[in-house]
């Protein structure tokens, strides 16, 4: 079936030949990074893991909201995701590969990385999330090519598909889960030390994940004669807002707990991240645009004569999406970090080659995204 | 009478069970008997400590005999042993009104070599681990440089390599091996000289002293018969991960 | 299959170019040795040139294994004389000569052994 993606207009191929480029230029810069080391990046020994693993720790939730058009579809039979549980499946397909090799980008020594499956650590969260993330990518893979097949043959997916389809719901919550525990068991970050931050996770992912989703059909209704239809997109931007009010909710909650309970260690990296500490005001901009952009997106995701028009409803899904981009992507990840255990405040801002090589793997995902996309609709025959 | 087989299988596998108990309970019993359980720890007298000399005695000879290097970015800084302020080590100590000849000194950082480390629970290859004898130790050959134990430390004693060390060694101990860019690297307790009953070259590196060694599981050790007469501190004992440096009020 | 003669010739003259080390040592009548000097010939090692030719690395992946993880540094040698289990410290004490003795093979073999960045490369530089 993947032929279907060899065959294609001169648009098309103007937008593959960008993504290789921009994959090609990440690709160099990765080799630059595997000769000179880490270094390139601006980490430092204080703050350890930033714009790789937090673009890792968003992509989490975007995979993971794949579950939020399976569910209603495999368990309740909504009728409207029918024909979206595919896009769903190989959206999360794109993410979960975008994860890995953020994963990858950022170790060390990656010619090793065997020793995570040579010496198996059940006691690691890390070795947990290895294990849950390539179970969801085979598992996603599987369905969704399974599932095509079908549809191209036209006859009902094979009887063993739909297990699949059902484990794939609780998998979907675990990778989100698990990748909160690699942080929230640890004693030694106070930031992110909270049983709220597997649900705030989860939360986020599921108000990101349906705002990306709306977007890309959106697209998808422009070039090309795939609809998913308004009964769709109105209960995605249901579920979005639902889950933005309780993401909002939760930060709110967290708030409380760290301002009234001002234990100085909790409270230090909240003032870092909205107000700023001496020695570094980096993220606070960044903050209070993320917090108003979800104020903005949850306004017009409340009022039903802005949900229901597309244009605010793409302002409020594209608010959303850089919101919590932000506010994961940013701020969850190198907060943790300031102020460090001894008390100090470093400054960290990613360099030209570490956002390259981000790029350059956003780029894998988007030509991932592409390739799947075009290979189910041309088996539909709702490519153009 | 002959056994039958099925007597004679039973037979068998209570010897193969009492066997495989007998061995196990061999392993438990020597360790509570003492055979070979030793628990290194170290004790720091910052009242000893030369410090308004400049005197870095234990660092050079730390960073010397195990080839750390001196990078000169601040942001990729390997140390395994290093000065720190009182009020930053013992944060979780506010001590306003104590005197200023105790808070004013610096206090000598460095893994706490813990007896619950998390460094050691998070690593995903067990490239970090705590040994027998309460050494935590990092296999330099198996790191894959994920940073999580740096992440898990909750007293910023672990350095990664962000860039090759090697340019960045002034002198080279022949004896030991450097490391390469991509590891994670931290205090041993020269594991390498205390394998073979020497102390470590902080220790033998101070001229005042102020570093003891010793093995707590033996009462008569120069670090027991101390800390039963002063008062320690430990760093952060509220995370309950055990540190086994302990600090002289 | 009119163009036989061609594909042929093509074909001989990629297998002539591609095994030309193979029509080397047979020319040569044997195959180049490296020649490893031995820096102290007085002494022993731990075991025959043989068997250290063949299982060093294995030796030595078993020492790593005994040392790093297991806090076990000593062991003895086939004569039972004891040993201590060091690259540094027992092997490269007589082989001193890294150029002309392990790197003679190594480089004729291409073999790039990862452990000399860090057990030997700094050293040498300094």
């Amino acid at each position: 079936m993947i032929e279907r993606a060899l065959v294609g207009k001169r648009g098309y191929w103007a937008w593959m030949g960008v993504l290789v480029s921009v994959i090609g230029c990440g690709v160099l810069t990765y080799l630059r990074q595997l000769e000179s080391g880490l270094g390139i990046t601006g980490l430092s020994r204080d703050v350890t893991w930033g714009f790789y693993i937090a673009q890792f720790t968003f992509l989490v939730g975007v995979a993971a909201s794949a579950v939020i058009v399976v569910l209603p579809y495999a368990l309740h039979g909504v009728k409207a995701f029918a024909r979206l549980a595919l896009l769903g499946e190989m959206l999360a397909i794109a993410a979960v590969t975008m994860c890995l090799l953020f994963i990858f980008v950022d170790m060390g020594q990656p010619t090793r990385i065997f020793n995570v499956i040579l010496y198996p650590t059940p006691r690691s969260p890390m070795f947990w999330d290895m294990i849950v993330l390539s179970g969801y990518l085979v598992l996603n893979a599987v369905i969704s090519r399974t599932s095509l097949a079908a549809e191209r043959d036209e006859e009902p997916a094979p009887s063993w598909v739909r297990p699949l389809v059902l484990l794939s719901i609780p998998w979907a919550i675990s990778i989100h889960t698990v990748t909160a525990f690699l942080y929230s068991g640890l004693a030694a970050r106070p930031f992110w030390m909270t049983a709220l931050l597997a649900p705030r996770f989860l939360a986020s992912a599921f108000a990101s994940g349906p705002a990306l989703l709306i977007l890309v059909l959106l697209v998808l209704k422009r070039l090309t004669r795939f609809d998913a239809g308004k009964e769709a997109i109105g209960r995605l931007a249901t579920i979005a807002t639902y889950a933005l009010a309780t993401s909002i909710f939760f930060l709110l909650v967290e708030l409380f707990t760290a301002l009234y309970g001002n234990i100085p260690e909790h409270v230090s990296h909240f003032r870092y991240l909205f107000l700023g500490l001496p020695g570094g005001r980096t993220l606070v901009p960044w903050s209070w645009t993320a917090q108003a952009l979800a104020a903005l997106a949850l306004v017009l995701l409340l009022l039903p004569r802005t949900r229901r028009r597309e244009g605010p409803l793409v302002l409020a899904c594209v608010s959303i999406f850089v919101s919590i981009w932000i506010e994961k992507g940013l701020g969850m990840v190198v907060t943790g970090f300031i102020p460090s255990p001894l008390g100090k405040v470093v400054r960290y801002v990613p360099t030209a080659p570490e956002l390259l090589i981000g790029l350059g793997i956003y780029g894998v995902g988007l030509l991932v995204l592409t390739v799947l996309y075009r290979v189910a609709l041309s088996v539909r025959g709702e490519l153009a | 009478m002959t056994e039958t087989v099925k007597e004679g299988r039973r037979r068998f596998l209570k010897l193969a069970g009492l066997g495989a108990l007998a061995f196990s309970a061999r392993k438990v019993l020597g360790k509570v008997a003492g055979e070979g359980a030793r628990r290194w720890a170290m004790v720091v007298d910052p009242s000893r400590c030369r410090w308004d000399d400049g005197c870095n005695g234990c660092i050079k000879a730390c960073h010397a005999a195990h080839n750390v290097p001196s990078v000169p970015d601040p942001k990729h800084e390997v140390k395994w042993i290093w000065k720190e302020k009182f009020a930053d080590v013992f944060a979780d100590q506010e001590a306003p009104h104590v005197a200023e000849s105790l808070t004013s000194r610096p206090i000598l950082a460095l893994c706490n070599h813990c007896d619950d480390p998390p460094c050691a629970r998070v690593c995903p290859t067990k490239a970090t681990w705590r040994r027998d004898d309460g050494i935590v130790a990092i296999d330099p050959h198996r790191c894959i440089g994920c940073r999580y134990c740096v992440a898990a430390c909750p007293y910023g004693s672990r350095s990664f390599n962000w860039v090759d060390p090697k340019p960045y060694l002034a002198r080279v101990n022949p004896d030991y091996p450097a490391r390469t860019k991509g590891i994670v690297e931290k205090c041993t307790f020269c594991v390498e000289r205390v394998d073979r009953g020497r102390l470590p070259a902080c220790v033998e590196g101070c001229p005042e002293k102020a570093l003891i060694f010793g093995d707590l599981n033996d009462p008569q050790s120069d670090v027991r018969r101390t800390l039963r007469s002063r008062y320690a501190l430990r760093r952060r004992p509220s995370l309950g991960t055990h540190p086994e440096v302990y600090y002289l009020v | 299959m009119r163009d036989g003669p061609k594909i042929a010739a093509g074909l001989a003259l990629f297998l002539g170019l591609a095994l030309s080390p193979v029509w080397q040592r047979v020319a040569a009548g044997r195959a180049r040795q490296p020649e490893p000097v031995i820096a102290k010939p007085e002494t022993r090692c731990l075991a025959s040139r043989e068997v250290m030719r063949a299982s060093h690395m294995r030796l030595l992946d078993e020492w790593r294994q005994a040392v790093v993880r297991e806090g076990r540094r000593g062991a003895t040698d086939a004569d039972g004389r004891p040993v201590s289990m060091s690259l540094t410290g027992t092997c490269l004490e007589c082989h001193s000569n890294k150029k002309d003795f392990c790197d003679r093979c190594h480089l004729q073999l291409v073999v790039k052994p990862v452990c000399w960045g860090c057990h030997a490369e700094a050293a040498e530089k300094s």
